[in-house]
């Protein structure tokens, strides 16, 4: 909170009356953004469109300009086209929802899929889950935890088997059963693996088999503390699985997931979910103003 | 992006054919693409920018020889101090002590279980020690699973106790159990830990009271950010590790926390993870690692070839 402050009242301080912003302004926005895993091209966009705008309103007042500032970083973060996400509604015509989820190594799928089904469950939704991740030691167990802690269904087979096969069965069940919301765990991948990457595809095709709509949703799921890989991850995931959204973990801690305003510049893929803890209830829903104040905080 | 630092910078000495020095002048440019291309492979923001200015003043003065261009001296000039900055430490394993006891700390995610296996496996196969993991992670769902399916896999022993929250008494206990039953290494798989989350961090330093390890290292996935320099530097501050384990690397991340991490903690990088398979641990080539951050293929090959 402290710093937050003290970097917009510096930026304010340096800025004031005047009707461009000089080099001492755009070092330190540089610093806090840079700072925060924006990364390079995007904080010089991002410095391009604050002067554009400071020399279109010439004198900007102290006041306004953290509110500026702010406006115009979360200009290029993008919104969901459906916002029904919001309230873990499932989308019209969309039953079952049906959300494939996908990430590299560790960044938290598993963790995030639990904190999903809770949410979804808790706005009175029918939820199952599958365990497509047939690969990880202990994947599968620990998937079943938190489907207990959740109290969902989960369809599962043995370690080893067939992603494919387990994500087929999901669906298939969730159909029989008549519910609302799928989702599917996946091994961690990274994105250069071409024969992981087309596992994937193939895992989305299998889904089509039983809905041809599905999934509605692919996840790819980022760790916060990341750096510019992550632009490369959601290039990859996106490549081969059509990423429509994004969820970004571990913001709980001091690294800021500010590679997401990249990614958004980029990719146009906007962010849902973020994650703030490792439980049950630490899933929040993607906020861009707080987001954008938060890279600024120490 | 960057892909070739050293063509860029190549161009960028085109038109100073006739000066035989690097100057102020004419290095400014170069410095500032070093920098970027740095900062580009996530080295810390204020580190890139200390190094780089480091580096300048290494080159102000030196005398371009005809044999390679400038562009080509700025880089090797960049690429020696970053090598000579990640590999100056000597970079011992300490695995005496009866038994002697390795403790794992780091983020959550960042591969410290799997690490956990393949050092085992590393130890039991290259090293003919007898080795004891031990699960004191008792949060993460299914920890103990993981850890016992891996040490499976490997053929080793598992220490864990289903019941048991109390992780300083389970690697307490772990040390009897590894005497009784004749290991002489054991290796300690804790939980990941936020660096800010003071009760967490308070029980891996108290572990490390209770147990005295012989190494504690730090697993650090290298496509992490910015923020390497701060977990770094707690993680250091509460365990005073004796070093980094650096995983993920078989992905195609540029891996600049490897630097801003030893920068600001100067503890050598012992190990590398390139994998999930249990026989992929690998040690540090700080040459290799220096090329990788500067996102560009042999520079020294290029160097000879001019
Ligand atoms: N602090 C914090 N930890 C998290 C968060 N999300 C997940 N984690 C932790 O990160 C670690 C990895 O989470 P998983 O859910 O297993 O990650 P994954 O992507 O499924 O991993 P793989 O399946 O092995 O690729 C676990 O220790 C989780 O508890 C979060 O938002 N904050
Ligand atoms: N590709 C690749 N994956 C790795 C490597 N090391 C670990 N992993 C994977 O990364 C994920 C997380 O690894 P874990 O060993 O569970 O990480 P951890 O630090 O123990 O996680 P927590 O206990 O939840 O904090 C798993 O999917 C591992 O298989 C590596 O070097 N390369
Ligand atoms: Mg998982
Ligand atoms: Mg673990």
């Amino acid at each position: 909170q402290k710093t937050k402050e003290s970097f917009l009242s510096k930026i304010t301080k340096v800025i004031a009356g005047k009707s461009t912003v000089d080099e001492e302004v755009l070092d330190n926005l540089e610093e806090a953004l840079v700072g925060a895993d924006v990364g390079i091209d995007t904080t010089i966009q991002i410095i391009k469109r604050i002067e554009k705008r400071v020399a279109k309103d010439k004198y900007v007042g102290t006041s306004e300009l953290g509110k500026l500032l702010q406006e115009e970083i979360a200009e290029v973060l993008v919104d969901a086209p459906d916002q029904s996400y919001r309230n873990f509604d499932v989308p019209a015509g969309k039953k079952p929802y049906v959300i494939l989820i996908v990430g590299v190594n560790g960044v938290g799928k598993t963790t995030t899929i639990g904190k999903l089904a809770h949410n979804y469950k808790k706005a009175g939704k029918e939820v199952i889950l599958g365990a497509a991740d047939t690969f990880r030691a202990a994947a599968v167990d620990q998937l079943t935890i938190w489907s207990e802690r959740v109290g969902v269904p989960i369809v599962k087979q043995a370690m080893g088997s067939d992603p494919g096969a387990v994500a087929f069965d999901t669906v298939q069940s969730a159909v029989a059963k008549g519910s609302d919301v799928v989702i599917i765990d996946t091994a961690g991948r990274l994105h250069n693996k071409a024969h992981l990457m087309e596992e994937l595809g193939k895992i989305k095709r299998v889904i089509k088999k039983v809905i041809p709509d599905a999934p509605h949703e692919v996840l790819l799921v980022l760790d916060g503390s990341t750096g510019q890989n992550a632009l490369e991850q959601a290039k990859q995931f996106t490549a081969t699985t059509e990423v429509s959204a994004l969820a970004i973990t571990k913001l709980d801690g001091t690294a800021k997931g500010g590679v997401v305003l990249a990614i958004a510049n980029q990719l146009q893929i906007p962010v849902k979910y973020i994650g703030v803890g490792e439980k049950i209830d630490d899933l929040l829903i993607f906020d861009k103003h707080e987001f954008v104040d938060s890279l600024f905080k120490l | 992006m960057f892909q070739n630092l050293s063509e860029r910078l190549e161009s960028a000495f085109k038109n100073l054919k006739g000066e035989a020095r690097i100057s102020e002048l004419n290095i400014a440019n170069t410095v500032k693409d070093i920098r970027r291309a740095l900062i580009d492979a996530d080295v810390n923001y204020k580190i890139a920018k200390e190094f780089t200015d480091k580096v300048k003043e290494k080159a102000l003065g030196e005398k371009v020889l005809n044999a390679i261009s400038p562009g080509q001296l700025m880089v090797k000039i960049v690429q020696d101090e970053l090598a000579e900055l990640m590999g100056g430490k000597e970079a011992e394993f300490n695995i005496t002590g009866n038994p002697a006891i390795i403790l794992i700390a780091g983020l959550q995610g960042s591969g410290k279980t799997t690490f956990t296996g393949k050092l085992a496996n590393y130890l039991k196969t290259k090293k003919g020690k007898s080795p004891l993991v031990v699960a004191a992670d008792i949060y993460r769902p299914a920890a103990i699973d993981q850890l016992t399916v891996l040490a499976e896999q490997i053929g080793v022993d598992i220490y864990a106790e289903r019941e048991n929250k109390d992780a300083v008494a389970i690697a307490q206990n772990a040390i009897k159990r590894a005497k009784e039953t004749n290991k002489n290494v054991i290796i300690i798989d804790t939980a990941g830990r936020l660096a800010v989350d003071e009760v967490m961090m308070t029980e891996v330093a108290n572990i490390k009271k209770a147990v005295n390890p012989s190494e504690i290292l730090f697993v650090v996935d290298s496509m992490t950010g910015q923020d390497a320099v701060n977990t770094a530097k707690a993680f250091n501050d509460r365990l005073d590790f004796n070093g980094v384990v650096l995983t993920k690397l078989d992905g195609d991340t540029r891996g600049g926390a490897a630097l801003s991490i030893q920068y600001t903690v100067n503890k050598p990088i012992k190990f590398t993870s390139s994998g999930e398979k249990m026989d992929t641990l690998d040690v540090f080539y700080p040459d290799r690692m220096a090329q990788r951050i500067l996102g560009m293929g042999d520079i020294t090959s290029l160097v000879e070839k001019a």
